[in-house]
């Protein structure tokens, strides 16, 4: 690491220049759980199971250190009301499980989306159904995507695939779950959450929104009532109407993917998470071998990344999935490209994981089976329409986007960075003084380049 | 680049420290790498193993079908990692708990007496660490000086007292290797990672 | 009117400020409407007003923050604790309530309302128990009494297939967290008076700092139980209270007085000077007899 000359010269600024920032080896339960607390996470609400304990723990240490709130519940039902409760008066709040814990807190999720309660939930997987296994995992994918509560609702689910991107989209989780008045969950797995890796401490805390309908004790003014109940169903079906609207907001507005080594693949690795990691590493192996291989990793599960998909299944003429489960997001990747294109899958199950060998015999078969290569036909699709402005009752409206469209960076070589590290995106409106792109302490954009030497 | 080492054996004898370490000095080393315990129920007395990846980009997979290099500790684990090294591989076997062969003859094994070296250096729970110097005498993955340094920052930081006896169990692990007979060629891993990193 | 109106008018009885003036969703009879009063008067009287968090079940009183003016957050069915809980440890200003039936926090909620409780969190709990599930139609709840007719034990609950009634005060009056505890009615005015009395106790035990509380109401659903409402009170205090007595459970405030015939050996608080003690009130029934 090389040190910055001392500045002398007061009319010399290196504003702008910063030391490389010292890397620690962190656990990515720990990672998790401090890149929380240095988001402003006002309260946490746990209760033990594995493979996410230590993120327990670690805010059972740190929470009161920093004096805010941190329960060890009764049941993961005590946690996820807890976090209800913490989060209708307005609290910035955390609470984290596994597959049979979260199965539990369906009940609240459903409530929380119901009334519009800020919080963010991470799912470290591991083996199901039942009580399963405790290896890593992705079986909880429609969990997160399509189902927990009943009732008609979406909440955002974001994949990180490494620890330090985990640790940014803590931050961004907070972020969606305040703007948008709705739980958001982090899909992470038993690996993610166990393995060390080396981590920037680069933190983010994203600004407080006034929030005008959090419960303070109603004194000299109205009282506010945080609700699902809506008895009649006039009155209902115009709730659900104002919550699709906000869905719809956020599948327009929030769509997070990356992309590598997509720019002359005619093959193409679907694949988010742990599962994304295995497909780089076949990837490798199979471009050594002389396939055109390339990846598409969503980072937003929902809402799922179809026409940027869509757009990339154009230019290939086979689709594989790769999965820690028996094949659940293979069935978004389907719906996405529409039939037109051989969509195979490759998954292990019950905290198994596909070695990158099989992963690359799976790309052979997909090889020798797969349609011949589209490219010519290209359809234009329309591009996803993040001009509109949202409606999002009662928050400020969505601001209009600082740039133009096409910065998803389809054929970007980004992956393993979060996207905005790379890629402008226009998406979120800068509310709060500094964009995705901007460092805490107000840096310029960052680059790969920047990582450190790492690449 | 990606190179791949296991630790394997019973659990408290500190498997997942050695990888710890070995993962802090990689990264110290400007490296990437990662870190992968093997998570049970078994808290105490069971197996244990991680794996450590250390490569000169992101690692990609974190699971590992044919590691370069193997530390066993235990019988159970030489039996499950023995097969397993990829051919040209390392495999460094505690002699002092096994006695079994691993019956390869593709791979450069070195068989250290853990024991009397933990012993000697002051604590003969410190297997681990006359193993680790082993690895890395052995292959030259991380310079030592970086082993040196994760362990002032792993232990020193919790166990300043301690520190002396680890660098010491370091270092006689070290050189057991470097003055013990080569039993097989595979120089491979070595060679070629020294340069990148 | 021509009645002449005097000079200072002396104001002995009014609607509280938050009790707001609307017709309840409540069928005749009931009496949550008593039972809303008498919180919305103890809130008043502390001066707790402005900065009660209050907790809705779900149950026949999921309506209750129609007709208390407070902040109220709905909670899932006897997940109320829990959501105070949360509440209460983001803001540890506010003055936070839970208002339950018997459904919820006997039923489905006994393991929120158990670690509340155990915990000690600074929360009242308004626990309203009429024996039944009256917005689902009238079925047994746990607090059923033995023998007692419902939808869902229509030969009158019978021990063999469906247990005992669920003393969940008493269950919670033995944990140290809890500073007061107590059961009163709404079945006559002097009733009612106690009953004001223990929910004032209760608030202030919170206010205090000093654990948690519960006062548990008896109270009626002639609806459920299928009688007028005339009956339905005559029942409560005849019948009712035979299974669930009135009176203190345990108070381990400070200053509380010790050492009844009651009190419950072993339940004083560690570190605290005062034991639990009960404190019967006099049984209706046993006056009549």
């Amino acid at each position: 690491m090389t040190t910055p000359a001392p500045v002398e010269d007061p009319s010399f600024s290196l504003a702008g220049t910063r030391e490389p920032p010292r890397r620690v080896l962190m656990k990515g339960n720990e990672a998790i759980a401090e890149a929380a607390i240095q988001a402003g996470c006002d309260a946490y609400f746990g209760y033990p199971i594995t493979p996410q304990a230590e993120l327990l723990e670690w805010m059972a240490r740190r929470m009161p250190e920093e004096g805010r709130a941190f329960v060890q519940a009764e049941s993961e039902l005590g946690a996820i009301n807890m976090a209800l409760g913490a989060g209708a008066a307005g609290a910035r709040v955390l609470v984290s499980s596994s597959g049979p814990g979260v199965s539990l807190m369906a009940e609240a999720m459903s409530y929380m989306a119901g009334s519009e309660v800020p919080m963010v939930l991470i799912n470290v997987m591991r083996g199901g159904p039942g009580l399963g296994s405790i290896g890593p995992s992705q079986s909880d994918y429609f969990q997160a995507v399509k189902g927990h509560g009943h009732g008609d609702y979406r909440v955002p689910v974001l994949a990180p695939s490494s620890i330090g991107e985990a640790m940014e989209l803590v931050a961004t989780a907070f972020e969606l779950a305040e703007h948008y008045r709705t739980p958001v969950i982090i899909l992470a797995d038993g690996i993610m959450g166990q393995a060390m890796e080396p981590v920037e401490q680069h933190y983010r805390t994203p600004a407080r929104q006034t929030a005008a309908w959090a419960l303070t004790g109603a004194d000299g003014r109205e009282p506010r009532v945080v609700r699902s109940l809506h008895l009649a169903p006039e009155e209902l079906e115009e709730h659900n109407a104002h919550l699709q609207e906000k869905f719809h907001a956020i599948a327009e507005h929030e769509v997070r993917w990356a992309g590598e080594r997509l720019d002359d693949a005619d093959l193409v690795i679907v694949a988010y998470g742990t599962a994304a990691r295995v497909a780089r590493t076949a990837i490798a192996r199979a471009r050594a071998a002389g396939l055109r291989v390339g990846l598409f990793r969503p980072i937003s599960l929902w809402p799922f990344p179809s026409a940027e998909l869509a757009s990339v299944a154009d230019r290939a003429r086979g689709l594989l999935v790769v999965e820690l489960s028996a094949g659940q997001m293979v069935e978004d990747v389907r719906l996405a490209v529409g039939g037109g294109i051989p969509v195979a899958f490759e998954g292990r199950t019950g905290g198994m994981v596909p070695s990158p060998d099989e992963v690359v015999e799976a790309l052979r078969e997909l090889d020798a089976t797969g349609g011949p290569l589209r490219r010519r036909r290209v359809r234009r699709r329309p591009p996803i329409p993040v001009s509109g402005t949202g409606h999002l009752h009662p928050h400020e409206p969505m601001a209009e986007p600082e740039t133009g469209h096409d910065a998803l960076s389809i054929f970007g070589d980004d992956a393993w960075m979060p996207h905005w590290y790379t890629v402008p995106v226009p998406t979120r409106p800068t509310r709060n003084g500094h964009g995705r792109g901007q460092g805490r302490n107000g840096s310029a954009e960052r680059r790969p380049d920047d990582e450190g030497g790492s690449r | 680049m990606e190179r791949s080492i296991v630790f394997a054996g019973f659990g408290g004898q500190g498997i997942l420290f050695a990888g710890h370490v070995l993962a802090e000095a990689a990264m110290n080393a400007g490296a990437e790498v990662i870190w992968i315990p093997s998570y049970g129920p078994e808290m105490r007395g069971g197996t244990a193993s991680c794996t450590v990846i250390i490569g000169d980009e992101p690692i990609g997979s974190p699971i590992v079908d044919h590691p370069d290099v193997a530390v066993v500790f235990n019988p159970p684990s030489l039996a499950k990692f023995a097969p397993m090294v990829a051919p040209g591989g390392v495999l460094i076997v505690n002699d002092s708990l096994v006695e079994a062969p691993s019956g390869r003859d593709d791979v450069d094994e070195i068989r250290i007496r853990c024991t009397p070296l933990a012993r000697e250096a002051g604590d003969d729970r410190l297997i681990n660490v006359v193993a680790l110097g082993a690895l890395v005498a052995r292959t030259g993955l991380v310079p030592p000086d970086r082993i040196r340094e994760a362990l002032h920052a792993i232990v020193g930081k919790k166990r300043p007292d301690a520190l002396a006896v680890d660098l010491r169990a370091f270092d006689l692990g070290m050189a057991a290797v470097a003055s013990g007979p080569r039993e097989a060629a595979g120089r491979a891993v070595a060679e070629e990672a020294t340069a990148p990193l | 009117m021509t009645a002449t109106v005097p000079a200072a008018p002396r104001v002995i009885y009014q609607r509280p400020a938050r009790l707001t003036d609307v017709s309840t969703r409540y069928c005749p009879g009931c009496g949550h409407g008593i039972i809303h009063r008498l919180v919305a008067e103890v809130l008043e009287d502390l001066g707790v007003d402005g900065r009660t968090i209050a907790v809705a079940p779900v149950g026949c009183s999921v309506f209750a923050y129609e007709y208390l003016a407070y902040d109220w957050c709905e909670a899932p069915h006897g997940r109320a604790p829990a959501v105070a809980t949360g509440i209460r440890r983001v803001r540890p200003d506010a003055f936070v309530l839970t208002y339950q039936g018997d459904g919820d926090l006997a039923a489905i909620g006994t393991g929120e309302i158990v670690h509340a409780a155990a915990r000690g969190e600074l929360i009242t709990a308004i626990f309203v128990n009429n024996g039944i599930y009256g917005m689902t139609g009238g079925q047994m709840a746990p607090t059923t009494l033995v023998g007692q007719r419902t939808t869902s034990s229509p030969t009158g609950r019978d021990v063999r297939a469906a247990g005992y009634p669920v003393p969940m005060t008493e269950m919670l009056a033995v944990l140290p967290g809890v500073a007061f505890a107590a059961r009163g009615s709404i079945a006559d005015p002097s009733a009612i008076g106690r009953t004001k009395s223990y929910i004032r106790k209760a608030c202030e035990a919170q206010i205090r700092g000093e654990g948690f509380a519960i006062v548990e109401v008896l109270s009626n659903c002639p609806v459920g139980w299928g009688m007028t409402a005339q009956e339905s009170i005559r029942y409560l205090q005849d019948v009712v209270v035979q299974t669930y007595p009135l009176g203190v459970l345990v108070d381990r405030r400070s200053g509380a007085q010790a050492g009844s015939s009651g009190a419950q050996a072993g339940a004083a608080r560690p570190g605290t000077p005062s034991g639990a003690t009960r404190q019967a009130e006099p049984h209706p029934a046993g006056q009549e007899a």
